[in-house]
C-alpha cells in the first residue's frame, strides 16, 4: 500500500498539474486513504485483542502507530497536493498539525473539561450536586490532612531540592571532579519513584532493639545509643522521611538546570567584582543570583508542581496511612477504591487550580516571545 | 611594598587552598550521602538472604567485630543482684548484659544469662563479603529458595517471576516512545514554519497542557476506554502515554525546529520542493538530536511511570510492568529484602544503562523542556 502511494508520488508534478486539479492523483490518493484507514482500523482491532506481551506485538504496535501516522499523512498530502493551488495552501498546515494537536485535544483538553463537569455531579455522574464535592474536599478530615501534608511537600520538598541543587551546582562549578559529582547527584533521576521507595524503605528498615539493625538510619541511631525508630509510622515526622525520598530523587534535576545557568554567568563580571573587593558570598548574592533568577523561577515552579502531584512515593511506601496521605493518594482512593467519580474529579480540579498560576505564567511568557 | 605584595599573594594562595579543600570536601560528603542508599541496594542484592537479615550491608567492608573465643561457666544459681566475679573483675548484671571491655581489649558478655554462661570475646577484623547471584535467579526466574527459621526448621518459598514484567515494560515503553515522535515532529514543523488561522491559540494550548496534572484527565479517559473495550490492554497505555507525552514533544521539537536556519528551507522551497518533501528530506534529518533528546526523556518517563500503568494496565500477572510488580512485592513481601533489592535493581537496569550511554541527550532534553511538571 505504501508502495502504491510512492508510485503515485513519482508522477512528475508538472506545472500544469500544480496549478489546476489533478484528478488522477486525487482518485488514487482517495483510494489510498480509504485503504490506510481500513488497515489502521484492523490494526486497532488486533491490538485491542492482544493482552499478552511479546516483542512481536510491540513491533506491530510501532508499525501501526508510526507507520499508520506516516501513511495517513503521506496519502492525505497526495490528496491535498492534487487539489487546486488555493486549497492546497489552506489545507496543508492542518494536515501537519492536526494529528498531533488533535490527539492532545482528545486526550487532555476534552477530558479536563469532562472532569470539570463531573466534579459537579454525584459519584456515578447521574445527579447534579452543585458544589457539594468541593465543600467535601475542603471539610473532609482526611482531605484536610492531605492538604497539610501537601503543603509540607510543597515547601520542604521544593525548598530542599532547589537549595541543594543550587549549592551542589555552585560547588561542582568550582571543583575538579565536577563531572563525576554531577553524575552521582543526577543518577537518581533515572530511577523510578517506586524503585527509590524500595531503596529508602531499606534505608529506614526497622528491627527491635535487641536485634542487629540492617537499615542505615537505625544503625546510625544505634551507634549513638539511641533506640531504633520505626521511621515510616512515626507521626507526624514520617512525612518528612517521605519527602527525603523525593529530595534524593529530584535534586539532580535542579542541579543540572542550575549548573547550565551558572555557565552562562559572564566570567569577567565576576572577576571585576572580585578585583573590586567583593567576597565570594557577596558575588554570589549580588551577581550570580540576579543573573540566574529566571532559571531559579523555572526550577522552583517545576519542582513545586512535582510536589503537588506526588503520588508514587506515598502510595508505595505507606499507602497514605499513618497520616501521610496527600492529594494524589486521596484522588486515587476516591476515584479507584471508592469509585466516587464526582469527588475524585473535584480533587483533580482542585489540584489543577493549585497548579494553574504556573500555567498562566507560562502563557504570559509565551506571549512576550517573538513570533507569538 | 614588594614584601607586602608577596605576603598578600601568599595568604591569597593559602585562602584558595582552604577554599578548594572546603569545596571539594563538602561536595564529596554530599555525593557520599547521595550514593549510600543506592550502594546499599546494590550490595544487598548480591548477599545471601540470611546475611541481609543478620547484618547491615556495610559489614561487607572490613570492620572490627567482637568474636567469641572462650566461655566461662559461673556457678549455677549465682545471685545476680550482687557483684559477679568473672576473669578477676567484679561486674554487675547490667554491665554483663551490655558487654564489659577489659583493659586488655577482651570483652565479657552474657552468652546465656539463665545458665550463668559468659562469653569472652576479642575484637577481630572481619568482612562479610559473601556474595551470590541466587537473589537474581529467585526474582527473575521464580526459582525457589530455602531459609532457616528461628526454631531450627527450614522453609521453602517460591521466588518471583519478574522477567515477565520486564518484557511487559519493554512492550509498553518502545511504542509509547516512538509513536509520539512523528506526530510531534509534524505538528512542530507546522507551528514553526507555517502560518495558519488559530496557530497562536493552538500553540498556547500545547504550552498550557505541559504542566497539567494527568489526574484531571484520568477519569474521563478510563470511561472512554471502557467504552472502546481497551482497558487493561497495552493499547490503552500506549495511547495514554502518547497523549500525555505529546505536549512536551511538540514544545521541545518546536524550539529546535524553529531555530533551524531559514535560508536552507527557503532555498529548498524556491527549488520547487513541497512542504512535505521539505519535512521528510530536511526537517526530520536535521532534527535528529532533538528527536533523540525527547525519545530518551519519554523512555525514562514511561518506563518509570507507575500511576498510569496502575490505572490503565492494572496489576494482573500477565500484563503488569516492572514498577507495578515491584510495588506489589513491597506490599506482599516487604521484609524479603533479598528479593526486593534484586528486583529493585532489575527495574533500574535499563534506564540506568540508557542514562549512562546517552546522558548528554537526556540533559539536553531536560534543559529544553524544563517547563514540564
Amino acid at each position: 500500500m505504501i508502495q502504491q502511494t510512492r508510485e503515485a508520488g513519482k508522477r512528475p508534478p508538472s506545472s500544469a498539474a500544480a496549478i489546476g486539479w489533478n484528478a488522477g492523483q486525487f482518485v488514487i490518493a482517495a483510494l489510498g486513504l480509504v485503504v490506510v484507514i481500513g488497515l489502521m482500523w484492523l490494526g486497532f482491532l488486533y491490538l485491542r485483542g492482544t493482552k499478552t506481551a511479546s516483542i512481536a506485538n510491540a513491533l506491530i504496535a510501532i508499525i501501526w502507530g508510526v507507520g499508520g501516522v506516516a501513511a495517513l499523512i503521506t496519502v492525505t498530502n497526495l490528496l491535498i497536493e492534487s487539489l487546486p493551488n488555493i486549497w492546497r495552501g489552506r489545507l496543508l498546515p492542518f494536515l501537519f498539525f492536526l494529528p498531533g494537536v488533535g490527539i492532545l485535544f482528545l486526550f487532555l483538553t476534552i477530558p479536563t473539561l469532562i472532569t470539570l463537569y463531573q466534579s459537579f455531579y454525584n459519584s456515578d455522574s447521574s445527579e447534579f450536586v452543585g458544589l457539594q464535592n468541593y465543600i467535601a474536599t475542603f471539610t473532609d478530615r482526611s482531605m484536610l490532612e492531605s492538604f497539610r501534608n501537601n503543603l509540607i511537600w510543597l515547601f520542604l520538598g521544593t525548598g530542599f531540592c532547589v537549595g541543594f541543587g543550587l549549592l551542589i551546582a555552585v560547588l561542582a562549578d568550582r571543583s575538579k571532579f565536577e563531572v563525576v559529582a554531577k553524575a552521582i547527584i543526577f543518577l537518581p533521576m533515572a530511577i523510578s519513584l517506586v524503585g527509590a521507595s524500595v531503596i529508602w524503605r531499606f534505608m529506614y528498615a526497622y528491627a527491635p532493639a535487641d536485634q542487629p539493625q540492617i537499615g542505615v538510619q537505625n544503625a546510625l541511631l544505634a551507634a549513638f545509643g539511641i533506640p531504633p525508630q520505626s521511621w515510616l509510622t512515626l507521626q507526624p515526622w514520617n512525612n518528612l522521611f517521605l519527602v527525603v525520598v523525593m529530595i534524593w530523587g529530584s535534586t539532580g534535576f535542579c542541579m543540572v538546570l542550575f549548573s547550565s545557568a551558572l555557565k552562562g554567568v559572564p566570567a569577567d563580571l565576576l572577576e571585576a567584582a572580585r578585583v573590586d573587593g567583593a567576597t565570594e558570598v557577596q558575588a554570589f548574592f549580588r551577581i550570580i543570583i540576579p543573573y540566574i533568577q529566571g532559571t531559579i523561577l523555572t526550577v522552583t515552579t517545576t519542582t513545586a508542581i512535582g510536589t503537588l502531584k506526588i503520588f508514587d512515593v506515598v502510595y508505595v511506601m505507606t499507602g497514605g496511612q499513618y497520616g501521610t496521605s496527600v492529594v494524589g493518594t486521596e484522588f486515587y482512593r476516591q476515584f479507584f477504591t471508592n469509585r466516587n467519580f464526582g469527588y475524585g474529579a473535584a480533587i483533580a480540579i482542585v489540584l489543577f487550580i493549585a497548579i494553574s498560576p504556573v500555567l498562566v505564567y507560562n502563557l504570559r511568557q509565551l506571549q512576550s516571545q517573538e513570533g507569538f | 611594598m614588594a614584601t607586602m605584595a608577596k605576603v598578600n599573594t601568599g595568604s591569597a594562595r593559602r585562602n584558595r587552598v582552604v577554599a578548594s579543600i572546603l569545596v571539594n570536601g563538602v561536595l564529596a560528603l554530599i555525593c557520599l550521602v547521595w550514593l549510600v542508599p543506592l550502594l546499599g541496594l546494590l550490595v544487598s542484592s548480591f548477599r545471601e538472604r540470611a546475611d541481609i537479615v543478620s547484618s547491615g550491608w556495610w559489614t561487607v567492608l572490613p570492620h572490627q567485630e567482637y568474636v567469641n573465643t572462650t566461655q566461662v561457666q559461673l556457678t549455677r544459681g549465682l545471685p545476680l543482684d550482687q557483684p559477679i566475679e568473672v576473669e578477676g573483675v567484679a561486674l554487675t548484671d547490667d554491665q554483663l548484659r551490655a558487654g564489659y571491655s577489659l583493659p586488655d581489649g577482651r570483652r565479657l558478655i552474657w552468652a546465656n544469662r539463665r545458665a550463668r554462661l559468659v562469653n569472652v570475646q576479642t575484637q577481630q577484623w572481619l568482612t562479610n563479603a559473601n556474595f551470590t547471584l541466587s537473589n537474581y535467579q529467585n526474582v527473575l526466574l521464580g526459582q525457589q529458595y530455602t531459609y532457616a527459621l528461628a526454631d531450627g526448621t527450614t522453609r521453602t518459598e517460591q521466588g518471583e517471576n519478574m522477567s515477565k514484567a520486564f518484557i511487559n515494560s519493554i512492550t509498553v515503553t518502545i511504542p509509547a516512545t516512538v509513536i509520539p515522535i512523528l506526530l510531534a515532529a509534524f505538528a512542530a514543523y507546522a507551528f514553526a514554519w507555517m502560518r495558519f488561522p488559530g496557530r497562536k491559540i493552538m500553540f498556547a494550548m500545547v504550552v498550557g497542557l505541559l504542566v497539567i496534572p494527568g489526574q484531571v484527565a484520568l477519569i474521563p479517559l478510563l470511561r472512554a476506554f471502557s467504552g472502546l473495550q481497551i482497558n487493561g490492554t497495552f493499547l490503552a497505555l500506549w495511547l495514554v502515554h502518547t497523549g500525555f507525552g505529546l505536549s512536551l514533544a511538540i514544545y521541545l521539537l518546536y524550539n529546535y525546529i524553529s531555530g533551524l536556519p531559514r535560508e536552507i528551507l527557503e532555498s529548498a522551497f524556491i527549488d520547487g520542493a513541497t512542504p512535505f518533501t521539505i519535512f521528510t528530506r530536511l526537517i526530520l534529518p536535521l532534527s535528529v538530536p532533538a528527536l533523540a533528546s525527547f525519545a530518551i526523556f519519554q523512555f525514562m518517563w514511561v518506563w518509570n511511570d507507575y500511576l498510569n500503568a496502575l490505572i490503565f494496565l492494572g496489576t494482573g500477572p500477565e500484563s503488569q510492568v516492572v514498577t507495578i510488580k515491584l510495588a506489589q512485592m513491597i506490599g506482599s513481601r516487604g521484609q524479603d529484602w533479598h528479593l526486593l533489592t534484586a528486583g529493585g535493581f532489575i527495574s533500574m537496569l535499563l534506564p540506568l544503562a540508557v542514562f549512562f550511554a546517552l546522558q548528554r541527550y537526556f540533559v539536553r532534553g531536560l534543559l529544553a523542556g524544563s517547563v514540564k511538571g
